[in-house]
């Protein structure tokens, strides 16, 4: 074999190569759950410094690093108040199964933060065991029930996604049961689409008169956040600024989704990491910074990506697939499996399918019952402290009393690209690409 | 005018946050007034009690937005996004609508008695919407439930990627949009929109209707149906 030379195409690898063959087969594109899986700029290519003769860290078990952070406080009489700056992203019943849901709600309110809920409304599994419950209010707007908006803690207003910035959302067949369709008030069995942009206000104008409108029916008691998948994340971060959101939700393309086009999360909106600076340029810009309060969220994996995210500017972070694998997604136990289904542990992705051996993204009763959602939110729990705690030994290591104290001056990059894109310099040098033009 | 026992809010006077904040808390069975609205955005957003509201003239978006129970009838026009997401109760507007009224409604009655703008009845989930004049273009876009009853012309592309809505047209539709298709008037939608036109006071005949609804074509995704999108 070795003497054959064979070599590889860059341009047609043979993941290429296999897509041309499924397209040809099917006719149709590749649907798929999670993120951006190309190599992309990110955490990874960012160092702490850490505390050195002019600047003292803070010794690591004995004082303190707090990790608190309030929601919401610009206009809402009830403003959010987390023990850690780690939420969990929006994730519906029905893309995700009520154990699922009731096992992030358990996880989340263990640690004391918040979880959020998706498109289909809110289910009393996940109202019933979640402290702090963010309600979205998507496009679609199945389920939306005045009475689910005046029990959330806070709202939501989702214009995008990172993983499909511009694009609405889809719930295969085979996933809308006869609970999923009564939610949403469609035949069981259905592809179920959810549109793309809102069917009553367009423009940032009008989103102005659309935050009023939710506040009037909570009686101005409830934080509001604006959610956008990061493409223009500077512009989009001024408009809700200025449409009136107490939070932004920065959703980078790293960010996973239940089911879309692998083209549409693969080749549209822009990585986490190069979403932040802008995003915070345009909050410092409007002298609003940490007064409306973004979170970030897309590719948070590690406490050094929280601790990496809450430097660039970020007052919170927001996971997703991470809180997934948490529970028991892509689990090596379920080899064989994954296997039967054509996948493997660690490359299981699709999530739209419905036949998710770990009991997370699917309808199906037995399936679901797999998932213990007290198990579950214990090891959610479990992974949300070792994060909270990884971003504390950082925190500490840069002489922070607070992770929120954590700076971009903490930060150097280690690639030109990351350096220009978090706009801290290349490490061992004073260069920021493209700073000062 | 007046009604006995009638609460008046004057928007000269006092603010709309003022007004929905009294409303929220207003009880069962009272009678509330709005005078001078102007146009005001938000007006009675957010009604979740058996009261009776009456707006005196225009108002601008949303009003009677996500409305529950109650009665609210608005002697005039309406903006964008009139009672969009309602779910029980009745709201009714005695001038013209603009666009995207009745939006994602899941129930109660909405009547119009002029016209509307475009997407009347947008992703519709259960409400009954009566349009005693024409609707705009991408009227019942992604209707899922309830029944929108037009006593006059339909825009362009009416019933778009429809689901189980039904629509009565009494006049012309200018073009239907993907998978939405006439349907035959059988008795029991005879019956029904003869329910509909009474309970929004009209006095157009059934007969006069023609219904249309979901070829159910696009219920599943094939590539084979990609001209349709």
């Amino acid at each position: 074999m070795t003497d054959r030379a064979l070599r590889e195409s860059a341009t047609f690898d043979r993941a290429t190569i296999r897509g041309i063959q499924r397209a040809a087969e099917t006719g149709i594109y590749h649907i798929r759950g999670a993120g951006a899986k190309r190599a992309l700029p990110h955490f990874d290519d960012l160092l702490f410094l850490g505390a050195s003769m002019s600047r003292y860290p803070l010794e690591g078990y004995r004082e303190r690093c707090d990790t608190d952070v309030t929601l919401g406080a610009r206009h809402a009489s009830k403003p959010i108040h987390l023990d850690i700056p780690i939420t969990i992203a929006g994730m519906s019943f029905g893309a995700l199964s009520a154990n699922a849901k009731e096992a992030l709600g358990r996880g989340a309110s263990a640690v004391g933060t918040s979880t959020t809920t998706g498109d289909g409304g809110m289910t009393p599994e996940e109202r019933g065991h979640s402290k702090t419950l963010v309600y979205q209010y998507l496009p679609s707007r199945y389920g939306m029930n005045p009475d689910a908006i005046r029990a959330a803690d806070a709202i939501e207003i989702v214009l995008g996604q990172g993983a499909k910035p511009g694009g609405g959302g889809m719930l295969l067949g085979q996933k809308v049961t006869e609970r999923v369709a009564g939610m949403r008030t469609l035949p069981v069995g259905i592809d179920q689409r959810s549109a793309a942009r809102h069917p009553d206000w367009t423009g940032p104008d009008d989103l102005t008169i659309k935050i009023a409108e939710l506040r009037e029916l909570t009686d101005w008691e409830k934080p509001i956040f604006v959610k956008i998948g990061a493409s223009r994340p500077y512009y989009d971060t001024q408009l809700a600024v200025k449409a009136g959101a107490d939070v932004v939700v920065l959703d980078g393309m790293q960010g996973g989704t239940a089911a879309t086009q692998d083209v549409f999360i693969e080749h549209v909106g822009i990585p986490t990491l190069a979403a932040i600076p802008p995003a915070v340029e345009a909050l410092q810009g409007l002298g609003v910074h940490r007064e409306v309060q973004l979170i970030v969220s897309g590719g948070i994996r590690t406490g050094a990506d929280v601790a990496k995210a809450l430097a660039l500017g970020a007052d919170a972070v927001s996971i997703g697939t991470a809180a997934l694998i948490a529970l028991g997604d892509n689990a090596p136990e379920l080899e064989d499996e994954y296997q039967k289904l054509g996948s493997s542990a660690g490359f299981y992705d699709d999530w739209q399918a419905g036949r998710d051996p770990a009991g997370i993204t699917t309808q199906d009763p037995e399936l679901s019952a797999r998932l213990d959602p007290i198990e579950g939110g214990r090891r959610l729990a479990n992974y949300l402290r070792v994060l909270t705690l990884e971003a504390q030994t950082i925190a500490r290591a840069c002489g922070k009393s607070h992770v929120l104290n954590l700076e971009p001056e903490d930060l150097v990059a280690l690639t030109i690209e990351s350096a220009a894109m978090a706009r801290v310099p290349l490490a061992g040098t004073s260069w920021i690409p493209g700073a000062g033009l | 005018m007046g009604v006995l026992n009638e609460e008046v809010v004057d928007l000269h006077v006092s603010t709309v946050r003022e007004l929905n904040s009294a409303l929220h808390k207003a009880h069962d069975g009272e009678h509330w007034r709005v005078t001078n609205p102007g146009g005001a955005h938000n007006v009675a957003v957010g009604i979740d009690s058996e009261i009776d509201v009456v707006i005196d003239g225009h108002v601008g978006y949303f009003a009677a937005g996500m409305h529950q129970k109650g009665t609210v009838t608005i002697e005039g026009s309406a903006g964008t996004g009139l009672a969009e997401n309602m779910m029980s109760g009745r709201v009714h507007v005695k001038g013209n609508a603009s666009q995207s009224a009745g939006a994602t409604a899941h129930g109660g009655l909405l009547v119009i008695d002029g016209t509307t703008g475009a997407r009347c009845g947008i992703s519709m989930k259960g409400v009954d919407i009566v349009v005693g004049g024409n609707v705009g273009h991408m009227s019942a876009f992604m209707a899922q439930a309830g029944r929108l009853v037009i006593c006059g012309d339909a825009g362009d592309s009416l019933g778009d990627s429809i689901y189980e809505t039904r629509i009565y047209l009494k006049g012309q539709a200018r073009s239907l949009g993907s998978d939405c298709i006439e349907k035959p008037m059988r008795e029991e939608h005879l019956a029904e929109l003869a329910e509909l036109l009474a309970a929004a006071g009209r006095t157009e005949s059934p007969s006069e209707f023609r219904r249309y609804g979901s070829a159910r074509t696009l219920y599943h995704f094939h590539s084979e149906n990609s001209s349709a999108y």
